[in-house]
């Protein structure tokens, strides 16, 4: 079974009289060590197919398997859990809790799992050497950069080993060549560490770092291909593979 | 759920982040713990006070004096005619079943004098019995015997104040004093009583047998009449009836008719103190409902700014959800967060209490005690306001969405 599964996933917000879809049937599989970007235009359903992914939020209808457990159907609480455990999130927005230094912004996930403290404190400055912030550790969110944030985030994401990381347009509030580290960064992670990474974005240069794109349109999915780049390199090492070069 | 000092950590902090506000808001709870405990330590001393009052005048005690004059409608206030007799003490005790013991006592403001010292003080011409209806406690040397009164010795027991201002540091025993021009032995010192409720130095007196006084000293032109007597009942019950046998018995030895008004007051004294006793502790009770309105109010404070506090870190609670927390762990975050607001409102408020009952112990007149039930009853208070009004907050706080929140700017 595929890592993350959704089948006829169907989410539907009431707005007045009628009722809207905001998912109409959606159905979507992704394999462990992944690298999807989700893209659409705003309304086109994205962030509801995020947020569920996300075990933010419940469908209507439809069944989600994650890493084979059924999570359509647990209360809030049970979501929690899966959330802690299993996913990393990522925001356009960092999403760190101000006033709070780097080192407690990545402790806290580990808090609600119930490490104990030393334990920690250890894996936190080592998530953070990892994304090259072990200098700012006592830094508050304020005190930072946009990457600098965005990379504190990340180790928040990767610190309790969840296989999947969610990033919500990672580099929606950030320049071009911050964008570029960070997305060089998730590149790194879903080659190295063999995280599964699925990335909603807008920007077609950053789909271009992941490796399958989804497009929604309409709460419906219209295409699910293989990134060209990807393609292209697939078709590479298929080549490779035949020894032909 | 995470463990409690991971809780703990996070609430001390974002109470640490707003010092300020933290701070404002355990004042409500401050000022309303110390409130509660100075009221009820100043309630505590006035009952202790009247107590104490009640044990140093005697208990179960009437006194009986003499009527008042009035001369062409001016009434003189009692005391002034003297109607009462030893005579009239004696068929008292003999008569009236309710009473254990009496003391008839005269008295008069007279000037001592010993070497080149003076004083001027009431001198009370007493019988035996006074001593211990009035409770007062030979301190050295001995008191005034049945054999004083028989041979009207000049003989003369002095209160603590008398000595002190007569003697300074010497010892009077056996030494003469001049009370009136008329030479006194002393014979014995009064343990000291100190103040009464009503402030008056109860240690400024002399003590001489009555027969002496009535006899030599005062000359008096109604002899065998006293000022007031003193009357033990049998207990608290027996007041009333004591009260009434003394009416009845002293109007018929007074050949008062019908239609004619007692030529003598009796006042219950045991009884009026436990009425202001009562007064004192409605007076407490009082005043501490007020001071815990404070605590309350205190509390509501609490609520408002957890509420604010709530809607401010919105984004903070969406973020806690999204990467764990579950319902549980934020309720349990800020419930803990209003629990260390009062309970650290109520440390401070004890201290503040306990300090505040001391300066104004020590810069009023007012019996002040400090006892532990306040202090426990208010920091008890202080904790359940906290829960009372920190719940609320925490459940709103638990019941956000994690989407929702997490837009929230």
């Amino acid at each position: 079974m595929s890592l993350i599964e959704i089948k006829n996933l169907i989410k539907t917000y009431p707005t007045g009289d009628t009722s809207f879809n905001a998912l109409d049937n959606v159905s979507l599989s992704v394999e462990e060590g992944e690298f999807v970007a989700i893209m659409g235009a705003s309304g086109s359903g994205k962030s509801t197919c995020m947020n569920i992914l996300g075990c933010l939020d419940k469908p209507t209808s439809g069944t989600y398997f994650l890493d084979g457990i059924d999570v359509s159907k647990m209360s809030m609480d049970e979501l929690s859990a899966i959330r802690n455990l299993k996913l990393g999130f990522v925001f356009q927005g960092f999403n760190l809790i101000s006033r709070t230094s780097a080192i407690e912004n990545v402790e806290m996930p580990m808090i609600y799992k119930g490490v104990p403290p030393e334990e920690r404190i250890k894996r936190a400055k080592a998530a953070l050497k990892i994304v090259g912030l072990e200098k700012r550790e006592t830094h508050m969110p304020n005190q930072m950069s946009g990457g600098q944030q965005q990379r504190v985030a990340i180790a928040r994401a990767i610190v309790n080993d969840a296989p999947i990381i969610l990033a919500d347009e990672p580099t929606g509030n950030l320049d071009t060549k911050t964008s570029i580290e960070v997305m060089e960064f998730f590149v790194k992670l879903n080659a190295v560490a063999g995280k599964t990474i699925i990335l909603v974005t807008h920007e077609p240069d950053i789909a271009e770092y992941c490796k399958r794109i989804v497009r929604f349109k309409d709460g419906k999915i219209i295409s699910d291909e293989l990134n060209a780049v990807q393609k292209g390199l697939d078709s590479l090492d298929k080549v490779n593979s035949e020894g032909i070069l | 759920m995470i463990d409690f000092g991971s809780t703990f950590k996070i609430s001390l902090r974002s109470l640490y982040i707003n010092k300020m506000r933290s701070i404002l808001t355990s004042l409500g709870i401050i000022i309303g713990v110390s409130a509660v405990i100075i009221m009820l330590s100043i309630g505590e001393g006035a009952k202790e006070r009247i107590n104490k009052d009640i044990a140093s005048m005697g208990s179960n005690l009437l006194m009986v004096m003499s009527g008042s004059t009035t001369s062409s409608g001016v009434r003189m206030g009692s005391g002034t005619q003297p109607t009462l007799t030893i005579k009239d003490s004696e068929a008292m005790l003999k008569h009236c079943p309710s009473v254990l013991e009496v003391a008839p006592t005269v008295g008069q403001v007279q000037q001592l004098v010993y070497s080149n010292q003076n004083w001027s003080t009431t001198v009370n011409g007493i019988t035996p019995g006074y001593m211990p209806i009035r409770m007062w406690e030979i301190e050295s040397g001995r008191g005034i015997s049945e054999d004083d009164l028989k041979n009207n010795t000049k003989v003369a027991v002095l209160g603590s104040t008398v000595t002190t201002n007569l003697f300074g540091d010497m010892d009077p025993i056996n030494k003469t004093i001049r009370i009136g021009g008329m030479p006194f032995k002393v014979i014995g010192l009064l343990k000291s009583k100190g103040q009464n409720g009503m402030g008056q130095d109860q240690d400024d007196t002399v003590l001489i047998p009555i027969t002496t006084a009535q006899k030599k000293l005062f000359g008096t032109d109604f002899p065998g009449m006293v000022k007031h007597i003193s009357v033990q009942a049998r207990d608290e019950e027996s007041l009333e009836s004591a009260q009434e046998e003394i009416t009845e018995l002293l109007r018929e030895r007074h050949n008062l008719g019908k239609t004619k008004e007692d030529d003598f007051t009796i006042r219950n004294f045991t009884q009026m103190l436990e009425t202001a006793k009562q007064a004192s502790n409605t007076m407490a009770i009082l005043l501490g409902s007020i001071a815990s309105v404070s605590l309350l109010v205190g509390g509501i404070g609490i609520m408002n700014i957890m509420l604010v506090s709530v809607t401010e870190r919105t984004k903070e609670i969406g973020i806690r959800m999204a990467i764990g927390a579950t319902a549980m762990d934020i309720r349990v975050q800020f419930l803990v967060e209003a629990l260390l607001l009062s309970l650290a409102g109520g440390v401070i408020g004890v201290v503040v209490g306990i300090l505040g009952s001391k300066i104004v112990g020590l810069f009023s007149d007012m019996t002040v005690i400090i006892s532990a039930a306040p202090i426990l009853i208010s920091f008890g208070f202080s904790g359940i306001v906290g829960i009372l009004f920190g719940y609320y907050p925490a459940y709103k706080a638990s019941l956000l969405n994690p989407i929702e929140a997490l837009r929230y700017e």
